[in-house]
């Protein structure tokens, strides 16, 4: 087994809004392992993307702050490092690809000016060479006529072709992390082919680690070596892609597994469904937080939240009645 | 095929794209270029297609949202095409709609109760008293509480909201409803609940849905038949199992082969169609899809292909040279 590049450990992120505190994810813990690919899927607001942003300090100031826990990198702990540190890391070492490429591509400034920034930034490049280097990135992410994208404006490419610009952008310094949140969801399905395969090739090529936030179990089967799987901000399920589709522990991940409609499923068969919804963060229940909507639930489920426990050596769960299921 | 309850034939929505410093209308985009299909009573017809392809126009032409360029849509025996909006009225009361993002589509500044019943007081029917009666029977039809009906779309989830919509698209009783992307803005868990509604709802009231989505796990699953879009033309439909089973066009296999499979055993290397749906304003001649397709011949460039039954099947209906 390769070693962990990342390891987050009982991470605890809080925000604080009008209404109090808000525990957005509460003791998370998982390891990114060189040159793999780690899945994060869950409902929206079950804290994936925050996982993400509290990694790389980019937590909404001031009200998002990290409380407990570590996430060290490369043997060092990034919620300890000052700013300046943290910023030598970002965009070099680690770089993030985010859902929405209009809004992760500054409109007012050319492909070429934004690619180039970060090579000036991170590497002593003069201008000459950074343009250069610039080219030959889109290039490698397959951008036909790059040099003549370099002067284009985001406006005057398609959703797929600024996608993989900002995949560009974030593979300019040969990072060892990339954290790609959500990067096909705002795509159509014959471009979210092409990206998801760009992003193999390019990890494969480069010997990245990847971490891929997603929703979607069908991209994380297809891409992830490994899978974490959260619930209103908890970690319930951990362990190999295998794991979690051949032998699910979490009532959680066997109700999402059984509920998307596959193309061998019986057409208008009734789809199995979780019922109710995502408890409020701010009204966390006791207990496990998914009680209310368990099929398996029983008195003690809503007295104490669920430690994790070893299914197998690579397969964790945090239920009380996995063994029971 | 027992008798349509939707005819649309030829149809075409073309919009003027302004250019210059007088406006003048020089090129068209042809968001929808040539439609015909069909739609029985009690029958789900999914629409397939990229963004762009031109699927949620063609639904819009259909309620007359918008007005249609050329060709003709005959619902319920009545070509509704050209009617002005009073003799329009009766036979909207059968066409309602259901839209993608629920947030959007429901009046934050009204109560849900409010929201449902609009309808029921555009088309002038029956008097406050049995219009409150009605509201709380469709709440208690989609599963939704009945003090919902004080409440404001902002105090419910997405699934829920969406549930405002199927209800407030319910209460005229209609024959037809135009679901436009109704699941892709939920999340898994809450998309199987919404799924599950809309095929009991089709079984009691036997509506006819035009289901419009880019999820082809979903529209199979719910569909009775597919038709797939591509630059403002159906490329191929027929029964859902026949185009899973048996799909003849080169851009339903890629779109069928680039679904993400929730199965990490099956890593099989696919085709994956290269490039992006060209611009609808200037299509490539020929065949629209011949500058992506992986079997493209040279006639495709040149020829343009038309709709046809080269299968066993003849409802399987396919528009690609490599047929001939």
């Amino acid at each position: 087994m390769s070693e962990a590049l990342l390891e987050v450990s009982h991470l605890v992120t809080e925000f604080d809004t009008d209404e109090g505190v808000v525990r957005a994810i509460d003791d998370v813990s998982f390891a990114a392992l060189a040159g793999e690919t780690l899945g994060i899927v869950g409902e929206s607001g079950c804290g994936k993307s925050v996982t993400a942003l509290s990694i790389m300090r980019l937590l909404p100031q001031p009200m998002g702050k990290i409380t407990d826990g570590e996430v060290l990198f490369k043997g060092r702990d990034l919620t300890q490092l000052p700013l300046t540190e943290m910023q030598k890391i970002r965009g070099a070492d680690i770089s993030m690809v985010f859902q929405e490429p209009m809004t992760a591509l500054n409109p007012v400034h050319t492909i070429g000016r934004q690619i180039t920034e970060v090579l000036l930034l991170h590497r002593n490049y003069t201008a000459q060479e950074a343009i250069q280097e610039a080219v030959k990135i889109l290039d490698r992410v397959g951008i036909p006529s790059p040099d003549i994208r370099m002067g284009e404006y985001p406006h005057q490419l398609s959703g797929g072709m600024r996608q993989r610009v900002v995949i560009a952008i974030a593979l300019a310094c040969n990072p060892s992390l990339l954290i790609a949140d959500e990067p096909t969801t705002a795509l159509d399905v014959t471009i979210q082919a092409q990206i998801l395969e760009l992003i193999k090739e390019l990890q494969s090529d480069l010997g990245m680690s990847v971490i891929l936030i997603t929703h979607d179990l069908g991209v994380i089967a297809e891409t992830c070596d490994h899978v974490v799987v959260m619930y209103a901000g908890k970690v319930v399920e951990k362990g190999s892609v295998y794991d979690l589709f051949d032998n699910p522990a979490h009532p959680y991940t066997r109700g999402l597994l059984a509920s998307i409609p596959r193309l061998d499923t019986i057409p208008k068969a009734k789809l199995s469904v979780i019922d109710g919804m995502v408890p409020g963060l701010l009204d966390l229940p006791q207990g496990c937080r998914f009680e209310n909507r368990c099929p398996h639930s029983q008195p003690s489920c809503t007295h104490a939240s669920p430690l994790i426990e070893q299914v197998s050596t690579s397969h964790e769960v945090s239920c009380f009645r996995w063994q029971d299921l | 095929m027992s008798e349509s309850l939707l005819k649309v034939r030829d149809l075409k929505m073309h919009f003027p794209v302004k250019e210059g410093i007088f406006l003048r209308a020089s090129k068209f985009n042809k968001a929808v270029d040539g439609v015909s299909l069909d739609i029985a009573p009690g029958e789900t017809l999914g629409l397939v297609g990229e963004s762009g392809c031109g699927k949620s126009t063609l639904g819009r032409c259909i309620t007359r949202l918008y007005q249609p360029t050329a060709g003709s849509i005959e619902f319920r025996d009545q070509d509704i095409t050209h009617l002005g909006s009073n003799a329009l009225k009766p036979q909207r009361q059968h066409i309602q709609m259901i839209f993608q993002d629920p947030m959007e589509s429901l009046n934050s500044r009204h109560t849900v109760g409010d929201i449902i019943q609009e309808p029921l007081i555009v088309q002038n029917i029956g008097d406050r008293a049995s219009r409150a009666k009605r509201v709380l029977e469709l709440l208690n039809i989609v599963g939704l509480p009945a003090r919902s009906v004080t409440r404001y779309p902002f105090e419910f989830s997405g699934g829920q909201r969406q549930r405002i919509g199927i209800a407030r698209a319910l209460a005229l009783n209609p024959k037809l409803v135009i679901c436009d992307e109704p699941v892709s803005a939920l999340d898994v868990s809450i998309q199987s609940q919404i799924l599950n509604l809309l095929i009991e709802l089709q079984q009691e009231f036997n509506l006819s849905y035009l289901f419009i989505a880019h999820d082809l796990a979903v529209v199979k699953h719910i569909s009775d038949r597919i038709a797939i879009m591509y630059l403002g033309k159906i490329v191929e439909s027929g029964r859902s199992e026949e185009i899973y089973r048996n799909a003849q066009h080169p851009y339903t296999q890629s779109l069928i082969a680039a679904i993400p499979v929730p199965d990490p055993h099956r890593k099989v290397q696919r085709q994956i169609i290269s490039g992006d749906v060209p611009s609808p304003i200037a299509p490539p001649s020929g065949c629209t899809f011949h500058p992506r397709c992986p079997s493209a011949m040279s006639r495709c460039s040149q020829d343009i292909p038309h709709l046809d039954s080269p299968m066993t099947d003849k409802s399987h209906l396919v528009s690609c040279h490599l047929m001939d």
